[in-house]
């Protein structure tokens, strides 16, 4: 049987990542990206941008949230194969690449101590930023609820929401 | 109070910035050249021999470099006493070992982990504590009769605490005016949970150096503990930031020696990290602890006995528990004078996945086991709970048997101060109504109060080295094995040098994590980083000084002891324009080595009370944690946002909330974890913070030149036993069985029929 029309035996899959356009050609091959692959999976295996972390690789506790066109998503949910086209942003994409200064919000992290193991640490401050945004003066109720899906077992929650806090009092100034 | 230009000083971690930009490299970020990905058959049934496995099918998928199964891996054993293989021919839990896959890529070793066909030849399975020791109950192990494992922890000593016998309980029963008796327990195991699972990479250099890299709480201790197992191998162990532990990521030997053994098998280096599921339904647990006891009491609050049977439940195999029971006997004898004791212990093995070390480590299962028998001696003497833990906390100059066997006598602080302030902050006395009395109902909405207290003596436990060096240019290094595991320990220790050393705290820096650079170390537990590991690291700090003086004293020609350093220049005291930097004093060509260590010394307890605030409705049975207050005294504090962090850390990883809604919930019938995602394993969101406020005092203690000790490790243990108070006190009725979710609440009040929930 002839196809009407032609299938790429290839398709490709283009978006960028912090900027770059990233290119995959989808496919089971040893060079190519197989199409199960999330994009935790293809930030971390084939990018080597291994500060987006994988812990429940189910969706209940946000330590793989990256941006996806500025909102938080859960790559661990996230099919690399559904990014087409779009913008995508993780942990090392965050701050001034010009300059290479961090992000206010990252800043704010450190100044407050906001983390202990730092293991859910960036996919608390993706969310958080995600969070300013939509929302540049979010109350500390905004706050709590807008991180409600990211697991922090060493319960760093308290100086996590003081330095989100001191990022919007500083952006008001 | 002494002014320091560091210590006590608020100052951004040494890791921070790679933490909040994602450069931190923890073990699964890493791989190593020519790595394969190690997999894990796990049992689908409690208890069963393997008849046969075929592993044929397995072996022939492309990709795909070994399977192992019980026949041909190598006899390394884990457990105390070692009882462990990798693999064996019987399976003893849902979720134990069956075979080890090394292929490719995760996704090879997964789907060859489908192809092995195990034959099974099914046993009887026992979950609970009591049956497994009844006769005629299925035997995990044959050189363990009745399931009952020895006591005792080579580690120890020859004289380990194996159980509490104490005094004249006759004279003690005579004495009290009240005597109550129960059976009490804390056994629904909950998981610590890091975020991130364990995991390590291994690699063979020739047959006898084995590489290991590995999230580990104490990357030393798998050096000094696995190559004696491994038939005197060379092990390098090189620890990895660690995404938490709380105490689970000590002993490694479950994840690095079927690495090593699948590195072993392929000649390729191998990286094998659980799950998440995995970990949650095959990694370690917190202990399952059952008492039997009777207590008496005065009408002054004075505890005259106390006995018991108290059975340990460890699961399918030990990692730690004697050791565990060794430090809960210490412990409670920290937190209850008493002059009479029988307390024994049994460390007992069942079909469900092991117990393992846990911040509290043993001390937190007993006490919470044994609090509600407490607070029944205390209703009948009408003691405020507050008093009684003021008269009946460790003094100055009380004794006890520590984990060693021996008699300690404290030459600590009195934490009665800690005590009161912490009451004033809480506002105890206006809330404390009196024994099974709520401190308001409004409605269906009753609130109760409820305060806990631990402590213990293993801030000075086990030894400590650590070389600091000095170069030329101005800079410190120190050589440790600390794992930074999220207490900040890794910059504590660098914040004690530059305080010493009057270095710019830039200038200061801890060696790579590696046993063949860094000296011994046991590692960060039981809260012993800031009085052991900083003891050994301040000795190094100070004989590198002593050196350097004498070393540069001929230049100025003066004696040693009248120099003095300050950012990288040395000059003489009191003349601060003499100051030469350090390389004109030393030369480009020469470093100074100091050398630190540090002996056991279990003299100081540590302390850490909780109060609890809860709000129940009664008619939805549900348990609100409304507010919370930790009360300490540290001697002095390192790092002020470190330690109010780790205090905060009382909610999590297996602590208050194990009271609330934290459990692995077990189906006796099948012997499955039934919430092995963290989807139906429950824990706190931001949405749900309590109010969370801190009292911590600084009365000097007699420990090192800064005078602190540590007291992270037990911030979660006080808590769960309060929350049982606050609720019990809420209700008006007593309720013990943790987590006190809804349907218990619910019955508690009469206002369900549940039938009682089969133990675990």
């Amino acid at each position: 049987m002839t196809p009407t029309h032609e299938i790429p035996s290839h398709p490709t899959i283009t978006f960028t990542v912090n900027g770059e356009a990233c290119s995959f050609i989808m496919g089971d091959g040893s060079h190519e990206l197989p199409p199960s692959y999330t994009l935790a999976q293809t930030l971390r295996e084939r990018l080597g941008l291994t500060g987006t972390k994988i812990s429940c690789d189910h969706g209940a506790c946000g330590c793989c949230t990256v941006l996806m066109d500025g909102k938080a998503v859960l790559s661990c949910m996230l099919l690399t194969v559904e990014c087409e086209g779009k913008e995508i942003t993780t942990i090392e994409g965050l701050g001034n690449p010009v300059t290479g200064a961090i992000d206010p919000l990252q800043q704010a992290f450190i100044d407050n101590t906001a983390f202990q193991c730092g293991f859910c640490t960036p996919g608390i401050i993706m969310s958080a930023k995600a969070l300013l945004n939509e929302n540049p003066s979010p109350t500390v109720e905004d706050v709590k609820e807008a991180l409600a899906g990211n697991f922090c077992r060493c319960i760093s929650h308290y100086h996590v929401l003081d330095a989100v806090i001191a990022t919007v009092k500083k952006g008001g100034e | 109070m002494k002014e320091y230009r560091f210590i006590g000083k608020s100052t951004p971690r040494k890791d921070a910035l790679d933490i909040v930009t994602g450069r931190t490299k923890f073990i699964n970020d890493l791989t190593v050249p020519n790595m394969l990905y190690g997999k894990v058959l796990r049992s689908p049934l409690p208890h069963a021999l393997i008849k046969n496995i075929d592993t044929g099918e397995a072996m022939r998928l492309p990709g795909v470099k070994a399977v192992l199964t019980y026949k041909d891996v190598p006899d390394w054993m884990g457990g105390l006493p070692l009882h462990v293989r990798i693999l064996d021919s019987k399976v003893r839990y849902v979720g134990d070992a069956v075979a080890l896959v090394a292929a490719e890529t995760e996704d090879i070793g997964e789907e060859a982990l489908r192809l092995i066909k195990v034959e099974y030849e099914s046993l009887p399975a026992v979950y609970d504590v009591e049956e497994a020791i009844q006769p005629g109950a299925p035997q995990l192990y044959e050189q363990f009769p009745g399931n009952v494992l020895p006591q005792g922890i080579p580690a120890f000593g020859p004289h380990s605490l194996r159980e509490l016998v104490i005094g004249d309980l006759e004279k003690g029963r005579e004495e009290a005016d009240f005597i109550v008796e129960g059976s009490y327990a804390y056994e629904n195991i909950p998981n610590p949970l890091p975020p991130e699972s364990p995991g390590a990479i291994a690699a063979w250099e020739g047959t006898d150096t084995l590489n290991v890299w590995s999230a580990s709480q104490g990357p030393h201790m798998i050096k000094v503990s696995l190559q004696r197992r491994m038939g005197s191998i060379n092990l390098h162990s090189m620890g990895t930031p660690v995404g938490a532990s709380y105490g689970s990521k000590f002993m490694s030997w479950q994840y690095v020696l079927p690495a090593a053994a699948l590195a072993k098998a392929t000649d390729r280096p191998v990286k094998f990290c659980y799950g998440r599921s995995e970990h949650l339904a095959a990694f370690t647990v917190r202990l399952g602890s059952r008492i039997h006891g009777e207590v008496g009491i005065k009408k002054n609050g004075e505890v005259t006995f106390l006995s018991g049977d108290w059975l340990v439940n460890t699961g399918a195999f030990s990692e730690t528990s004697q050791a565990m029971v060794a430090v809960g006997c210490g412990e409670v004898q920290l937190m209850l004078r008493c002059p009479n004791w029988s307390l024994k212990p049994k460390v007992v093995c069942t079909n469900r996945t092991a117990s393992g070390q846990i911040r509290g480590f043993g001390g937190q299962e007993l006490e919470c086991a044994l609090l509600p028998l407490l607070t029944m001696a205390m209703e009948k003497a009408d003691i405020d709970p507050v008093n009684f833990f003021k008269r009946n906390y460790v003094k100055p100059g009380d004794g006890y048997y520590w984990r060693d066997g021996n008699w300690w006598v404290c030459r600590g602080i009195d934490y009665t101060k800690a005590m009161e302030q912490g009451a004033v902050r809480f506002g105890w006395k206006d809330k404390w109504k009196g024994w099974l009395k709520p401190s308001s109902v409004k409605g269906v909405k009753r609130r109760g109060i409820g305060v806990g207290v631990h402590g213990n003596a293993d801030v000075g436990e086990d030894v400590s080295e650590a070389y600091v060096r000095l170069d030329p240019n101005g800079t410190a290094t120190i050589y440790s094995g600390l794992a930074e595991h999220g207490t900040g320990q890794r910059s504590n220790i660098c914040k004690m040098v530059a305080e010493i050393l009057q270095l710019p705290l830039d200038r200061v820096s801890v060696t790579p994590n590696d046993s063949r650079v860094n000296p011994y170390e046991m590692g960060p537990v039981g809260s012993r980083g800031t009085y052991a590991i900083g003891s050994a690291v301040i000795a190094a700090a100070e004989d590198a000084k002593r050196q350097l003086f004498e070393q540069i004293a001929p230049k100025f020609a003066v004696k040693p002891e009248d120099l003095e350093t300050e950012d990288g220049m040395v000059y003489v005291k009191g003349k601060p324009g003499t100051g030469i930097p350090w390389i004109k004093g030393m030369d480009y060509d020469r470093t100074v080595m100091g050398r630190g260590r540090f002996e056991p010394d279990f003299a100081l307890p540590n302390f850490m009370m909780i109060f609890t605030e809860v709000e129940v409705d009664t008619e939805t049975g549900k348990v609100e944690l409304l507010r919370v207050v930790g009360a300490t005294d540290v001697g002095q504090i390192i790092d002020p946002p470190g330690i109010v962090n780790q205090l905060n850390g009382c909610l999590g990883s297996a602590g208050i909330d194990s009271a609330l809604f934290e459990e692995t919930v077990i189906d006796t019938q099948l012997g499955r974890i039934m919430n092995p995602n963290m989807i139906d394993y429950k824990w706190r969101t931001f949405a749900e913070l309590p109010e969370m406020e801190h009292v911590i005092l600084e009365t000097p203690i007699p420990s090192h030149r800064f005078h602190a000790i540590g007291v992270g490790e037990i911030a979660t243990s006080p808590g769960p036993s309060a929350i049982l108070m606050a609720v019990t006190n809420a209700l008006g009725v007593r309720i013990h069985d943790y987590p006190l979710t809804p349907d218990k609440v619910l019955s508690a009040l009469g206002k369900i029929n549940t039938a009682k929930r089969r133990v675990k």
